[in-house]
């Protein structure tokens, strides 16, 4: 590293000490590889401290409800012997400084934040605290080894020096390739846990989203989309829409036609009164019931080969039993409560952004390209995110592509805020999907052979422009069927994909493959050990037997949640358990089924995810994931005819509201293991684990979700 | 112009009297606590109250806020001490923290209304705030907790 350029930007900064760190080798989509080994030098700065005894920590992902404005800084606290409470934090803005540790680019996704972060976050606290250390002997003239830190000062002898005071010099030092780690039994946080740092401005109207941008002569501007993905306008009257008080401008952008006003509610006025034919194109032809028939089709066949063992023709020959089943996943949106929203201002040769993004990096360079600045030209400041859950991580970049081709083609600084409506409307949806799934079984019931296929669009063909052509096999469409623990059980087997094309943009959704594979395996599972007579936690259990992290947090929740506890009448309940992003989670739900209307009562989950360096953040994130998930189980369902969308609020698309929210009972499994995600860990298990116990209170098993476009019948 | 008394401040603003009240608050005001979430009444992360009752302000024509009294997030209280603000931080409650304060605006009319709410009171209360981060069960928690608070002589 350039160590110069580092001190002199570091001193430009904030006179004081800037600190760099171990960035580590990027290594596009090598999930959870061992990030020890990869260590390579680069200029950077997660950390500041200032002459003035300030202490700033920038982070290199984004805030969008995880809990990482906690974490992270926490991991800084704990190396720098400082009070998590002192620490300033900030998003660090779009910087390849913080390119993630694996993915490469510039990403808040994957439940990855605190694994990936751990030993990066903690190095550039115990850079700072070795350099602020050697600073201090040297000005006292008593050895490093006989001086120590203290909450915010080096004690040297009788000396006590603040770590403002030192911070110039400590700046001048040549920065160690290495530095010690303080031992697991000196953190006060790690381990331990902190409240979050950014409860207090999230009760007073203080924080501030993408959507409270407000300055001087900024304009607000909606934009009229094409009813049918891609539709063109083929023209539009604007006369009625510029006669709207408080209406500036009307312009046209590749995406629609956009009206450009004083305030929101002129805007979305003015927009009413447009006139606009559109040219719909081939989209029209979308439609959920035809799409649904022909996927299932495609998926009756073998599909490209994904994963396979042993013999599966044969098997099924000596099968004593097959069952077959065909499943049916609808599209979904991912509605956080912020709607899209981006602000843009240009000068002559400069541009900036604020926008709730975990894409920093890429909307940085799709600005760039529209406005033919280079990267560095275009500053991305980044507010709170109103929820994210993967729909601000395009790498489309729509939507603040599209706000910048408004504050082009206007020459206005302008924010562009997203209806409801636009928000619902505007694709990168989970996809459809469709599954098809034939299993023979032997004398004791146990798989002996599975046949699986899915059909469905490819997420990393859409997200090309980031990570570059996707393989033929999209692993995000087959991920826990592939590498399913069940499967490594089951001596012939086969999974093949059928990757589908539609004209309908498609996204990772919380928990991306999880939320359709997951069910799959869990309600097949749940099926095969109810025909053999076996309880359904001890039928995993045989299957888990070479799975030590399934089997934990399996044992955890049947323990904890006590799995044979006599219910009350009316109450029954489901078991499922899934292992993603590094963490495996076991759910039981406890619903009722009352006059077909189904309640789920109580949730308990059980995590496996090594180390939990925030607990009670882990545990939020359960209870989140697991919300999320029932939205998605019970209501979860967008459906096109004739290439528009049926969907188009809160009302139409329903979210799970307070008087449906279960109780809910987190546990932790006490855990050496690698450190693994949560933030999307619980979404997978939930949904099947909610099926599982409508089956026990119904005998009805459900294969097309959302669970409300089924008939449910109480057992008589 | 149409005369208003927001947070305990008299203001005149000049708005067509069909504007809803939340972009009077927003855009015309500046105050960005209460938030856009549906514009159709269906989330509640607009929520407001007016006279003391808690209303959608996105659906509600500034007109009819004329000479009321309507008060809003950065208003619930001084110092951000209102029991339910102290309860939502002890227990964590805001994940993205979008909807927390229309959460929080209907919270407190429920607890000014029913200073020992039961569950059932709280989902009656409270199904009309979608949060989209699952808060729901932590928002309970701090319900009681506040109510707990506010009989222990706290701030309300």
């Amino acid at each position: 590293m350039n160590r110069r350029n580092f001190i002199q930007s570091g001193a430009l900064l904030s006179g004081g000490l800037l600190i760099s760190f171990t960035i580590l080798k990027a290594n596009k989509l090598a999930a959870l590889a061992d990030t020890a080994d990869l260590n390579v030098f680069a200029p950077n700065a997660f950390l500041n401290i200032g002459t003035d005894n300030s202490i700033s920590v920038y982070l290199s992902h984004v805030e969008m409800g995880q809990g990482i404005w906690t974490t992270l800084p926490m991991l800084i606290a704990d190396e720098l012997d400082v009070d998590l409470k002192k620490i300033n934090i900030k998003h660090g803005g779009a910087d390849k400084a913080f390119n993630h540790v694996i993915y490469g680019a510039q990403i808040t996704g994957g439940s990855s934040t605190t694994w990936s972060e751990f030993d990066r976050y903690r190095n550039a606290g115990a850079t700072a605290r070795t350099l602020l250390l050697q600073t201090a002997a040297t000005r006292s003239g008593i050895a490093v080894e006989s001086c120590k830190t203290e909450d915010g000062f080096v004690i040297a002898g009788s000396k006590r020096y603040t770590y403002g005071e030192l911070a110039n010099d400590a700046a001048k030092l040549p920065v160690p390739a290495k530095v010690p780690l303080r031992s697991p039994a000196d953190w006060k946080y790690i381990g331990k846990g902190s409240k979050r740092m950014d409860a207090r401005v999230k009760t007073d109207g203080t924080a501030k989203f993408g959507l409270d941008i407000q300055f001087p002569g900024l304009l607000t501007a909606v934009v009229a989309h094409a009813p049918v993905f891609g539709g063109k306008v083929k023209s539009f009257d604007a006369g009625k829409a510029k006669a709207v008080p408080g209406v500036r401008e009307v312009v046209q952008i590749p995406t629609g036609v956009a009206v450009i006003a004083d305030h929101f509610w002129a805007a979305q006025q003015g927009r009413k009164a447009l006139q606009i034919t559109w040219a719909h194109g081939a989209g029209v032809q979308l439609n959920t019931g035809i799409q649904t028939a022909a996927y299932r089709k495609l998926a009756a066949s073998d599909g490209l080969l994904v994963q396979e063992k042993g013999d599966v023709k044969a098997a099924f020959t000596k099968a004593v039993k097959t069952i077959s089943a065909e499943y049916v996943f609808p599209y979904l949106a991912h509605a956080p409560m912020e709607p899209l929203n981006c602000t843009v201002k240009i000068e002559n040769d400069s541009c900036e952004i604020w926008t709730g993004t975990q894409l920093p990096g890429g909307e940085q360079a799709a600005a760039a390209k529209i406005l033919g600045f280079k990267p560095e030209q275009v500053k991305v400041n980044i507010p709170f995110l109103g929820g994210g859950f993967g729909r601000r991580a395009t790498p489309a970049c729509d939507f603040v592509s599209e706000a910048v081709h408004i504050a082009k083609a206007s020459g206005r600084p302008v924010k562009m805020v997203w209806t409801r409506e636009d928000d619902m409307k505007s694709g990168f949806y989970r996809p459809f999907y469709v599954h098809n799934v034939k299993i023979g079984v032997d004398k004791d019931g146990l798989p002996i052979v599975w046949n699986h296929n899915i059909a469905g669009q490819s997420i990393m063909a859409d997200a090309a422009v980031l990570f570059g052509p996707p393989p033929a096999i999209d692993d995000t469409t087959v991920e826990g069927v592939k590498g399913s623990p069940y499967l490594d059980e089951i001596p012939n087997h086969f999974v093949g994909l059928h990757t589908t094309k539609e004209v309908v943009p498609v996204l990772w959704y919380r928990s991306v493959g999880g939320t359709h594979t997951a069910f799959v395996m869990e309600t097949l599972i749940d099926q095969l050990a109810h025909d053999a007579g076996i309880d359904p936690v001890e039928y995993r259990r045989g299957l888990f037997k070479n799975h030590s992290r399934h089997l934990a947090a399996l044992n955890l929740v049947a323990e904890k949640g006590n799995w044979n506890r006599t219910l009350a009448p009316g109450r029954f309940k489901g078991i499922a358990v899934h292992e993603a992003f590094g963490s495996v989670v076991a759910i039981i739900a406890e619903v009722s089924v009352e006059k077909g209307v189904t309640k789920v009562h109580q949730v308990d989950c059980a995590i496996e995810c090594g180390l939990a360096v925030n607990p009670d953040g882990v545990k939020a994130q359960m209870e989140s994931g697991i919300i999320f998930s029932i939205s998605m189980a019970m209501y979860g369902e967008l459906t096109f005819v004739n290439g528009e969308l049926q969907q188009n609020n809160f009302y139409d698309y329903r979210i799970t509201r307070m008087y449906e929210a279960p109780r809910i009972n987190v546990y932790i499994v006490d855990s050496k293991e690698k450190m693994g995600g949560a933030g999307e860990c619980a979404v997978p298990p939930t949904a099947p684990a909610v099926t599982n116990a409508i089956f026990a209170a119904t005998g009805k098993r459900i294969y097309n979700l959302p669970i409300v476009n089924n008939r449910l019948e109480k057992q008589a | 112009m149409i005369a208003i008394t927001i947070n305990g401040k008299q203001l005149e603003v000049a708005a067509d009297p069909d504007m809803p009240l939340l972009w009077v608050i927003r855009d015309l005001l500046g105050l960005t606590g209460t938030k856009f979430g549906c514009g159709v009444a269906q989330c509640g992360a607009c929520t407001v109250h007016l006279n003391g009752e808690a209303v959608r302000s996105c659906v509600t024509k500034v007109s009819r806020a004329a000479g009321q009294q309507v008060t809003t997030i950065e208003g619930l209280s001084k110092l951000n001490d209102h029991a339910l603000q102290i309860a939502w931080a002890e227990l964590d409650v805001p994940q993205c923290g979008y909807c927390q304060s229309g959460q929080l605006m209907s919270a407190a009319v429920l607890l000014r209304e029913n200073p020992n709410p039961t569950d059932q009171d709280i989902d009656d209360a409270m199904s009309g705030n979608i949060c989209r981060c699952g808060t729901y069960p932590r928002i309970r928690l701090a319900i009681h907790k506040a109510a707990e608070l506010q009989r222990e002589g706290a701030k309300s």
